[in-house]
């Protein structure tokens, strides 16, 4: 059941919400991690809600909670380049071989396997290359993330590429050394390239501790979107929204499933509404 | 993470003192504040309610028999503590090792949480036990899963059973059986079985999980959770339960700051024990389970005995080791390892997080707030433009040496002078340590390192008629 959707139905039966029924719907939002800021700000709009536009007015009120930054990927005329970060398990990999995979139509696509830290993690990336058909650059092993990245952009830009997503090691946020990295990792690709896009992968199951998550990765490293992923499990993945709100970064891509196709633009409206059903 | 539980019952409770007698409406805000911690800490709502009723019967038992004007709010806090570790605690136990070896150990959780480089911690860890662990690669979904493994088992030296290469294809049933076979022929003792990570939502693969068990029969299944998951925990551990079941929980990326609320709902609910924690991607960074250290940390206050352990690990381990050295032949702690050890600090996170890790951060606030960063820089610098000898004996900073300090290191000379008070009084608590008097409020092998208060300067009237003697003294 969606978690506006007990609420809806109360409105729509007593006209106006009492305490109660307002108590159960802040425990719905909650329930899908939206954290107690965005949920008290959310009741708080809901309390006057009128029956007649119930389900409208209550997408109005989350949607404009969330960002009004642009959800696109922000292409360039030359070369795209493309940062995906997050934390360990996120789903980062998979996500760079799905974003691979959708661009491919607009030109061609190149892979950095940056993550020169985990074991097999250049591997893992090489085998959705094979699978795709999409050249990955890689360094020698426990080579320094920076170089390859370096590297990567020399090579895109040489063989005028049009996208360069560049897959990272997972990190937490509070190890500084590892934030550092990324960071340099960023800097040392400006030196030949803009980077366009800096995208955080939140796992859709995270709870309140990812808006630490974002806030520290913003701060290295200027994250301008979000990809949720995992949204094919139980969690509503209410802590992006929570992201969004408290840092206005916006989700650009959801993430529903481990095969390659399983991405989607985020649109706001429609996970809004998924929410009511 | 300053709202730490202590000081929000404080704020509570604090013009409860004046008033004597404390109110049910009182304890109602206590319990808000309790409720809406655990919530910020990811414990699910229904498991928050329980708890809370549960902590309502105590505090109101309690209340009257505290002596009016004592700390209501240290004895509710302790209430909380208590039964968040008795309940984390509360099912504690060992992995049970098989009457017949091999003794089957089973991994199964959601994508991402860690199962893979935690089998081989497991590995290591029962191996350095004197056992001989096999390794099974079945996680044949995830692109090069088998391939990660085989590399850990190879760094480790422990066999990996890995048939199938994975990436989509092959039978993990099988794999898991011809494992179990494979062990038993070579007499391995144990096997640990890496299973591809699945939705507790998605049935088919519940059932590979389910069929997977069957063939094996393991002696555990440990499910594998990550610290930071959210609300849904106990949806899925629920699905989990009800679909292959399982006998344990491990509680993986402890290295990161998330509060672990998790761990307290599954406990609470399902009621299996919590074995071991996962505590960073090093093979050794791996551990078994301690309530009360967790209780801390759901309850926001950090986890102090983990801190210190990361200081030990943040430091040079041939640092760490020439200290102890040094503690044990009874010579001094130098300038020059703290600035080793300032050094490690830097590298371990931002001093304003660290601190917040102790306990009792949320009074410290305001200092904790205004701390500078930029405090260590200068005082390395400070320490880096003194000589090996200086660095070695403060004894022998006189004036003249202080100036050429400050001078070389782009400080001024009472800053010098502030380093070597505050390093002098590190230094005496660490004599006093090594002779069994441990200070109040520091975790072993760390000095003092909170800013200095500041202090009250009395400044004293020259007595001298010199001026010249006058200006001399007013510098200091």
């Amino acid at each position: 059941m969606g978690i506006f959707s007990k609420f809806l139905s109360k409105i729509k039966a007593t006209e106006t919400p009492n305490k109660a029924d307002l108590e159960e719907f802040y425990d719905a939002l909650i329930a899908a991690d939206l954290g107690e800021n965005l949920s008290r700000a959310i009741i708080e709009q809901a309390q006057t809600v009128k029956a007649e536009s119930a389900e409208e007015s209550l997408q109005d009120v989350l949607i404009s909670q969330l960002s009004k930054k642009s959800r696109e990927l922000l292409p360039d005329s030359g070369l795209t380049v493309v940062m995906i970060v997050g934390v360990n398990g996120s789903g980062k990999t998979t996500s760079v071989a799905k974003l691979a995979n959708k661009f491919r139509d607009e030109g061609t696509v190149v892979l950095a396997a940056a993550d020169t830290f985990r074991a097999a993690a250049v591997e893992q990336l090489q085998t959705w290359g094979e699978r795709l058909g999409i050249e990955v650059i890689s360094g020698k092993g426990n080579s320094d993330p920076a170089s390859v990245v370096f590297d990567a952009i020399e090579k895109s830009l040489a063989s005028q590429a049009k996208f360069l997503f560049i897959d990272t090691a997972g990190r937490l946020h509070n190890k500084n050394d590892l934030m550092n990295e990324l960071g340099k990792v960023k800097r040392v690709a400006e030196k030949s390239s803009p980077v366009q896009e800096v995208l955080l992968v939140i796992d859709a199951t995270t709870g309140q501790n990812g808006l630490q998550q974002a806030k520290i990765f913003a701060e290295a490293v200027d994250v301008t979107g979000i990809i949720l992923t995992k949204l094919d499990g139980s969690a509503r993945g209410g802590i992006a929204l929570a992201i969004e709100n408290a840092l206005d970064i916006p989700i650009k891509f959801i993430g529903t499933g481990e095969t390659v196709e399983d991405i989607v633009e985020f649109d706001p409206i429609k996970f809004v509404t998924s929410l009511f059903s | 993470m300053f709202d730490a539980l202590s000081a929000r019952f404080a704020k509570t409770f604090g013009g409860l003192r004046a008033k004597g007698k404390i109110s049910s409406s009182d304890i109602e805000s206590v319990l808000a504040e309790i409720r809406s911690a655990l919530v910020e800490a990811d414990v699910a709502l229904e498991v928050v309610n329980l708890f809370s009723d549960r902590i309502q019967t105590q505090v109101i038992t309690l209340l009257p028999t505290l002596q009016a004007g004592s700390n209501q709010a240290q004895a509710i806090f302790d209430v909380v503590n208590l039964e968040l570790t008795a309940i984390l605690g509360s099912e504690s136990r060992r992995i049970r090792i098989a009457k017949n070896p091999p003794t089957v150990v089973m991994l199964a959780g959601l994508q991402g949480a860690g199962k893979t480089t935690l089998a081989a911690k497991l590995a290591k860890f029962y191996k350095d036990q004197g056992n001989t662990p096999l390794l099974v690669a079945a996680d044949l979904q995830r692109p090069n899963a088998v391939t990660q493994l085989q590399v850990l088992g190879q760094q480790l030296d422990i066999p990996v059973f890995a048939p199938e290469h994975g990436n989509g294809s092959g039978n993990a049933v099988h794999v898991a059986r011809d494992g179990i076979a494979h062990a038993k022929s070579k007499m391995y003792n144990m096997v640990i079985v890496d299973t591809a990570g699945r939705l507790g939502v998605d049935d088919e693969l519940m059932d590979e999980a389910i069929a997977i068990k069957n063939e094996i029969s393991p002696n555990e299944i440990l499910f594998v959770i990550d610290a930071m998951i959210g609300q849904s925990a106990l949806t899925t551990a629920r699905a989990f339960e009800e679909g292959v079941g399982f006998d344990g929980l491990v509680l993986t990326k402890l290295d990161g700051d998330a509060r672990g609320g998790a761990a307290l709902s599954i406990t609470e609910i399902i009621k299996r024990p919590i074995m071991f924690i996962s505590t960073g991607e090093k093979i050794s960074d791996f551990d078994i389970f301690y309530p009360n250290r967790m209780a801390s940390r759901i309850l926001g206050m950090g986890d102090v005995s983990t801190l210190a352990e990361q200081a030990k690990k943040a430091m040079n381990p041939e640092t760490s080791a020439k200290l102890e050295e040094k503690f044990a032949r009874g010579e001094d702690f130098t300038l020059e390892d703290f600035l080793e050890q300032l050094e490690a600090m830097a590298k371990m996170g931002s001093m304003g997080k660290l601190l917040s890790m102790l306990p009792g951060a949320a009074s410290m606030k305001k200092q904790i707030e205004n701390f500078d960063e930029g405090e260590i820089v200068r005082t390395k610098a400070i320490v880096q433009s003194m000589t090996p000898q200086e660095r070695r004996d403060i004894k022998v900073l006189n004036g003249t040496r202080r100036s050429r300090i400050a001078l070389g290191s782009g400080r001024a000379v009472s800053e010098v002078n502030s380093l070597v008070e505050r390093f002098s009084a590190a230094q005496k608590a660490m004599k006093a340590m090594r002779s069994g008097n441990v200070p109040a409020g520091m975790s072993s092998g760390m000095p003092d390192m909170r800013p200095p208060k500041q202090p009250v300067i009395h400044k004293k009237k020259s007595k001298s008629g010199n001026p010249a003697k006058r200006a001399a003294e007013e510098r200091g």
